[in-house]
């Protein structure tokens, strides 16, 4: 690493309401810099788009339930691993890529940071050896709370302080970034083979309801000051008429205010949007509730969202909503894996292939994509697939494309088999907006870089921030008539130089990089009930001991930690 | 139509995965041009000049490119991988995934077969005058979408896992098979001349299946229906009539279950 000038790029930076201005961009060793001397590497960007590297709010990217489905689907790597670049690692898979791939693809696309969105505490040490094994990209991940024990247990007695204390505790037993929800009550229920559709259901043996656990943990996340909101997969995913509950499960964070040292002023980060937004109530009548969702998520201001946009592949759903994999493999028939991980959480995994002449798999696509057109605030709406669960990562271009251009939506939309029930169905064919650059920059770098508490360090290109920066092959003052190329550009950055190494040239991978864990240590003034309660359910819940619980730190041996101090 | 021959002249040390002989990549090539086309040797890319004489030029299109690989290809993989027209001619045996996800054009093996003979395949022929060994015409390790269309006939014997996952097409075993027949199908017709030991039909949706030896062992799953008489590969005999299997979820059409059939020849 030393100085690098990236030269005469048009330079998009929202943190700075930088727009197409042409500028230079100096690097330093791993940061950003004001200017550098006259020996620096200079990288010619004249005429192309320079912006942050991405960052990703949430994607399945590694841990046992990735690792399941690469193992119950060696078809999906058939064909699509190629061979071994000279001095890099073969890649495999494409729904379900292999850690290296993953790694590769995210750095080809110009991706600086990734969150993987669903921990199984307990699982926790496989987590962090895949993501020490994924290469370039720096990660984190987030630790499912919302069918804990433990949190069931505090919240049901309202002890917002014992629920923070054990979750600060979890989070540096498991290296974890901060608190997600997944199906909030409803996955505790299905190890009674049941499920909380409402936020009303009350969760068997523990007498809660999901309202309850979200509040709860929101406020929790507030007490902590945790860089990151509460990170919520909402009730009800993927079911006609779903849209309901999700505006009742958005609007618990109304009078919540933000409480931390980060810089984050939203209280809740709603995942994959697009799975909550349906209308009608059945297949038969399914319909986008798009823009009534996204009404309401545009004038309240203390939310942020990710798109979760069905791409039209073949894919691998994953998830910690056990019902609702059960559910999925009724419908489609295919092979189903299901497990429990005791006091915690569950999952389960089942292959889709969203085909565009399925009418529903139109719709949905069509959802996805008005959710990110109708947003007003492109800094609380982020780019996501929840990959792989709508589509894989590797689409971000696509949707990118998609967003821009008007096009390339109505030349997808005519190609459906259902086009005109499809048009019926949802409101994608009348939207004539054309995302910007600018706008997308914000969906997929500044906006998610602020929501996860990191709008220092990632997101824009102010000096003293992380030197993450790619030169898209884009001309901001021509854009290409063809929306292909907004795609193509998009797919292979011309360079990468992430924490100021030049992983990427050409599209190509120059360098494994120096890829970071992120995690969140919370001190909290020690709290003898919990330390209590975890000694007890331990000895008698548990199937592992205590000691042998917590992440080694040689399973993230390049750890970047954020140190807050809760009794300050 | 032209003729491109290949004569091995050297084995390779390991297994050759020549995913390009096909007419389709031969097709407008110059006999100078097919010999420099890439084949895999474990990680390492090599030529099939490198293992292969070349001789003569193919045709314009698939169609008008015949193949005639002349000598034993016991090491050679993925012969006519993908192809949609033209032909191949094996003058011995072949190495595993001869037609393989083929959709047309024929295949011709005079010698025996190793697995994964026509898997996936979605049309065309395949013609074997030896032995099969297992996975004949069947899906890839965790796909639920199997032999789609064709015809693969196999004049000796064949292994284990025939048509698994099979959901259109024509397989037809001339002598014995071993276990394993139709495992999860959803469509296509299975046909096996000689016996079976058994396991014939397991968790199978929907399709046909004619023994006309005998099976050893019987699912418990396939239920008696009564005989019919049916014509087969060009005979008709009389056939006892199961349906199957029980335990498997089926279609309903017009309220009607619609079940896996299994003929056996009554003896
Ligand atoms: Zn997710």
């Amino acid at each position: 690493m030393a100085e690098i000038l990236i030269k005469n790029g048009f330079v998009i930076d929202p943190t700075r309401n930088i727009d197409g201005d042409v500028a230079d961009i100096a690097i330093k060793d791993d940061r950003i810099a004001e200017q550098v001397g006259s020996g620096a590497k200079v990288i010619d960007a004249r005429g192309k788009v320079v912006m942050a590297g991405g960052v990703d709010v949430h994607a399945h990217v590694a841990g046992p339930k990735v690792n399941v489905g690469r193992l119950m689907r060696p078809e999906d790597k058939l064909f699509k691993s190629p061979y071994a670049q000279e001095s890099y690692r073969m890649e495999s898979g494409f729904s379900i890529p292999s850690t290296f791939k993953t790694g590769y693809d995210y750095a080809r696309m110009g991706y600086a940071f990734v969150m993987e969105a669903a921990m199984p505490p307990l699982h926790s040490p496989h987590v962090h050896e895949e993501i020490h094994d994924t290469p370039i990209i720096d990660q984190g991940a987030l630790p499912v709370f919302a069918n804990n024990w433990f949190v069931l247990e505090y919240l049901k007695n309202q002890e917002i302080e014992n629920s923070a204390s054990y979750v600060a505790w979890l989070l540096a037993a498991t290296k974890g970034y901060g608190i997600k929800l997944v199906n909030p009550g409803g996955t505790a229920a299905w190890a009674w083979g049941l499920n909380c559709l409402t936020l009303n259901d009350t969760v068997p043996f523990f007498d809660i309801t999901p309202a309850e656990i979200i509040t709860g943990l929101m406020k929790t996340n507030e007490y902590l000051g945790l860089p990151h909101s509460i990170h919520i997969h909402q009730n009800s995913l993927g079911t006609p008429g779903n849209y309901g509950v999700t505006l009742d499960s958005l609007r618990l964070a109304e009078g919540m205010k933000a409480k931390n040292k980060f810089s984050r002023d939203t209280v809740m980060h709603s995942t994959h949007i697009q799975f909550h937004s349906y209308g009608g109530d059945s297949w038969g009548n399914f319909e986008s509730k798009a823009r009534e969702v996204m009404d309401y998520v545009n004038q309240q201001k203390n939310i942020t969202v990710d798109l979760g946009c069905v791409t039209l592949d073949e894919t691998t759903t994953m998830t910690a909503d056990g019902p609702f994999e059960h559910h999925l493999t009724r419908l489609n028939h295919l092979k189903w894996a299901n497990t429990d991980v005791e006091l915690e959480t569950a999952a389960g995994v089942v292959p889709y292939v969203y085909d565009k002449d399925i009418k529903v798999c139109g719709i949905q696509w069509a959802i996805g994509l008005e959710l990110g057109l109708y947003a007003k605030d492109p800094m609380r709406t982020f780019i996501t697939t929840d990959h792989p669960n709508a589509g894989p990562f590797i689409r971000y271009p696509r949707i990118i494309k998609w967003l821009m251009s008007r096009d390339a939506r109505e030349e997808t939309l005519a190609s459906f088999k259902y086009s005109s029930k499809v048009i019926d169905a949802t409101n994608l064919h009348a939207i004539e907006t054309e995302r910007n650059l600018y706008e997308i920059a914000q969906m997929t770098r500044a906006g998610p870089a602020k929501a996860l508490g990191l709008s220092h360090m990632f997101g824009g290109l102010a000096p003293g921030m992380e030197a993450n920066v790619v030169v898209y092959d884009l001309n901001y003052k021509d854009m290409p008539s063809d929306p292909e190329m907004i795609e193509r550009a998009f797919s292979r950055a011309r360079w990468f130089i992430k924490s100021g190494d030049i992983v990427v040239k050409d599209g190509d991978i120059a360098s494994h990089g120096n890829k970071r864990t992120f995690w969140v240590n919370a001190k909290v003034k020690e709290n003898p009930q919990v330390i209590r309660d975890i000694h007890e359910k331990f000895l008698k819940d548990y199937t592992v001991g205590l000691n042998n619980y917590p992440v080694w730190d040689s399973l993230a041996p390049n750890p970047y930690v954020i140190n807050i101090d809760v009794e300050a | 139509m032209a003729l491109v021959t290949l004569k091995p002249y050297k084995t390779p040390e390991l297994y050759l995965e020549c995913y390009n002989i096909s007419p389709d990549v031969f097709a407008g090539k110059t006999s100078a041009e097919i010999a420099e086309l890439d084949v895999r040797e474990g990680k390492t890319t090599v030529k099939l000049g490198d293992f292969f004489e070349v001789k003569g030029n193919a045709g314009k299109t698939p169609e008008e490119t015949e193949i005639r690989v002349s000598g034993d290809c016991s090491r050679i993989k993925y012969i006519g991988n993908k192809m949609t027209a033209g032909s191949i001619t094996v003058d011995g045996n072949a190495d595993m995934y001869l037609g393989g996800w083929m959709k047309g054009g024929k295949i011709h093996v005079l010698g025996n077969v190793h697995s994964f003979c026509g898997i996936a395949m979605e049309g065309g022929e395949i013609l074997v005058d030896g032995n099969a060994e297992n996975y004949v015409g069947c899906a890839y390790r965790g796909d639920w979408r199997g032999m789609r269309g064709g015809t693969i006939r196999i004049r000796g014997n064949a292994g284990n896992d025939i048509g698994t996952f099979m959901l259109g097409g024509t397989i037809i075993v001339e002598k014995n098979a071993f276990i394993h027949v139709s495992t999860h199908a959803e469509g296509g017709t299975v046909i096996i001349k000689g016996d079976v030991q058994g396991r014939v039909g397991g968790q199978m949706v929907k399709g046909d299946i004619y023994v006309l030896g005998a099976v050893q062992h019987m699912l418990p799953g396939f239920k008696k229906v009564g005989m019919t008489e049916r014509e087969v590969d060009g005979m008709t005999a009389k056939f006892t009539h199961y349906i199957g299997d029980l335990g498997e979820r089926h279609l309903k059409v017009k309220g009607k279950e619609v079940y896996a059939n299994l003929y056996v020849m009554a003896a």
